[in-house]
């Protein structure tokens, strides 16, 4: 089903979202850095912001999360779980390739075999409202992982700027129950065509295509191929591509302790630290770059697939964008097929 | 294309227990078994019945224990299924975790996750002969899984037992006195070797491997499984080839880091498997296809 909200009733609309959900949007914090967060006031967000810095997964898997407080007592240690979700959320205006991402990720923390709590309640408590990306950068080639600046898959509800207006198509059964919502219109044929008109010069604007077919088969027999000798020349470690990218899901468990009181934490960690696969005894199984790059492009493109028939990649561009070494996924693609020449 | 996996799962999830929640134990019993004191058998028993009554498990899983305060560390279940009523590991004193745990006294609280991991193929193993190879304190969960067959309930389960375990010096082996209970049994037979005898030594000197090749067992309708340092197996194996062991009967437990111990935390892959739910337990049919991520 498709409505307009028009623009001047943008904030009264957030102000209704935030009267009955907890509402998560992308703002500018004072240090510059754009992520999605909790909204306190309806002026914050800032839907101007195309690829946020940090990405959308955080509302569901924070940077750092509290698992559990514990109080230590003489019969029995008291451990209260943080898992319990009160109020349900709204995330709006992510962009579709934070969206897509969510599909992959879920399939991780939902699992076969363990359920992640915690991801899960945050996951289910969640109507995601998503919103096109009329500008994609230079950097973006998510026309080549299945998404698209228009991609609605994941989103319940998805808003595409017509100037005056959004356009409003609710895509879920999560969608449809804001089918009543006091500031949506039917919109008219105009604003249709209008829209259709976006959308094809956004798809026009994602330039790149990265080939990406058979690449699970390709690396198969790259195991032990001396072009992650070279590849890992460029990296140097600081992780920020795991961080920002979407679909990596690594975490660290630590407790945080007092004397009696503490909680057991868990926070984003990455494949490409030196300590994170480092055992006790001194054993690394991944004892230089060279490894650690290649666990973290395998992943990727060969492990994920293989669990989960889907590429760990949405072509969002934050690891090229953010590489201090200048590494660019593309041309790793690139070269890869061919092997590891190029 | 892909069904939003969170409605799939929605029924299951409802229902399900949170798999970060360390169940509460305390310490029955804590027993050192080794002569340089580092390695400490921890006997713990759950706090609540009906925990006790929900924990199954079969030799070769893993639990997390946890320490509130310290963190959590994953061991191999050292007791068998058959032994009821507590569960024991024998704990390595390497960092912080198992120094915190080493230290523990009778009747201190100690959390548990688990049953983690596969275990060992307990189906395959039916009506076939099983030779455990085992070196140094990596012979915890091959002692749950020779208990287990050596219970009268399950001792038709398999024909012949024979286990080689090794260590390098006499006070090093784990479990003596079971040792030396399972010695006069004739339902089971034992090589215990070790590196170095000491002047009270009086059994077999030698290297596992050559202890092996000499005790020379048939690979004819048997399956091997081997757990012990890394230089042990690389002089074993080819050993076990000689006897003409296939990959897809020597099975082996492998050890990586771990935190969340049920696939999502991401650091214990070795290619597409996590060891700590597609493993611990692997063939070296399925080893061999995959990166030497270990």
């Amino acid at each position: 089903m498709k409505l307009k909200l028009d623009k001047k009733n943008f904030i009264p609309f957030l102000q209704s979202l935030m009267d009955e959900y907890d509402l998560f949007a992308p703002v500018r914090l004072a240090d510059g850095v754009s992520v999605y967060k909790k909204i306190d006031r309806p002026n914050e967000v800032d839907l101007s912001l195309r690829n946020t810095q940090k990405p959308a997964k955080e509302i569901f898997f924070p940077q750092s999360e509290t698992m559990f407080r514990y109080e230590k007592a003489e019969k029995e240690n008291r451990v209260t779980s943080t898992e319990e979700i009160k109020r349900n959320r709204v995330l709006l205006g992510a962009r579709p390739c934070d969206i897509q991402a969510f599909a992959l990720i879920d399939q991780v923390f939902a699992g076969k075999d363990y359920t992640d709590i915690y991801y899960l309640n945050k996951r289910k408590a969640t109507t995601v409202i998503g919103m096109s990306c009329d500008h994609p950068l230079s950097t973006c080639f998510c026309s080549s992982l299945n998404g698209g600046p228009f991609h609605r898959e994941g989103s319940d509800l998805f808003l595409t700027d017509l100037g005056e207006s959004y356009l409003v198509e609710l895509l879920t059964e999560k969608g449809m129950a804001f089918q009543k919502n006091k500031f949506f219109q039917k919109a008219d044929d105009k604003e249709l065509a209008l829209a259709k008109g976006i959308e094809e010069k956004a798809a026009a604007k994602v330039k790149v295509s990265v080939p990406v077919d058979g690449i699970e088969k390709r690396l198969d027999q790259m195991v032990e191929s001396p072009y992650w000798d070279r590849i890992q020349e460029k990296c140097l470690g600081c992780r920020v591509c795991t961080y920002l990218c979407p679909t990596c899901h690594c975490f660290d468990i630590v407790d945080e302790a007092l004397t009696k009181k503490g909680r057991r934490v868990r926070n984003w960690d990455s494949c490409l630290s030196s300590l994170y696969s480092q055992e006790t005894s001194g054993h690394n199984p991944r004892p230089t770059n060279r490894e650690r790059t290649r666990q973290r492009l395998m992943h990727k493109f060969n492990y994920f697939p293989k669990n989960f028939d889907r590429i760990a990649c949405v072509g969002c561009g934050r690891c090229i964008l953010y590489c201090p070494g200048h590494f660019d996924i593309r041309q790793t693609i690139k070269e890869i097929q061919k092997g590891g020449e190029g | 294309m892909n069904e939003i996996a969170t409605t799939n799962h929605h029924h299951e999830f409802i229902h399900m227990k949170n798999p970060y929640l360390p169940i509460p134990a305390v310490v029955k019993n804590a027993l050192v078994e080794t002569s340089d004191r580092m390695l400490r058998t921890l006997e713990l028993r759950f706090l609540n019945e009906e925990d006790a009554q929900a924990f199954s498990f079969v030799p070769g899983q893993f639990c997390e224990l946890s320490l509130l305060g310290k963190g959590e560390a994953p061991f191999g279940i050292a007791s068998s299924p058959t032994e009821k009523g507590s569960l024991k590991f024998t704990i390595n004193k390497a960092g912080v975790v198992t120094t915190a745990l080493h230290h523990l006294e009778e009747g201190t609280e100690v959390g548990i996750r688990g049953p983690l991991g596969n275990g060992y193929p307990m189906d395959l193993f039916k009506g076939k002969n099983v030779l455990v190879i085992g070196g140094g304190f990596a012979f915890t969960t091959l002692r749950s899984l020779i208990a287990y067959f050596l219970h009268p309930e399950n001792r038709n389960k398999v024909k012949d037992i024979t286990v080689v375990y090794g260590a390098r010096t006499p006070g090093l082996l784990l479990y003596k006195e079971e040792l030396a209970e399972w010695q006069k049994r004739s339902d089971i037979k034992l090589v215990v070797t070790v590196d170095q005898g000491d002047k009270d030594w009086k059994g077999k000197v030698g290297l596992v491997p050559n202890v092996l090749e000499e005790a020379a067992p048939s690979s004819e309708n048997t399956y091997a499984v081997i757990c012990g340092p890394p230089v042990m197996i690389k002089f074993t194996f080819p050993k076990l080839m000689a006897l003409r062991f296939p990959n897809e009967r020597i099975y082996t437990s492998l050890e990586k880091r771990m935190k969340c111990g049920i696939g999502k935390c991401g650091r214990c892959n070795i290619g597409h498997l996590y060891v700590c739910k597609d493993g611990p337990v692997f063939s070296y049919a399925q080893l061999e296809k995959l990166p030497k991520d270990y």
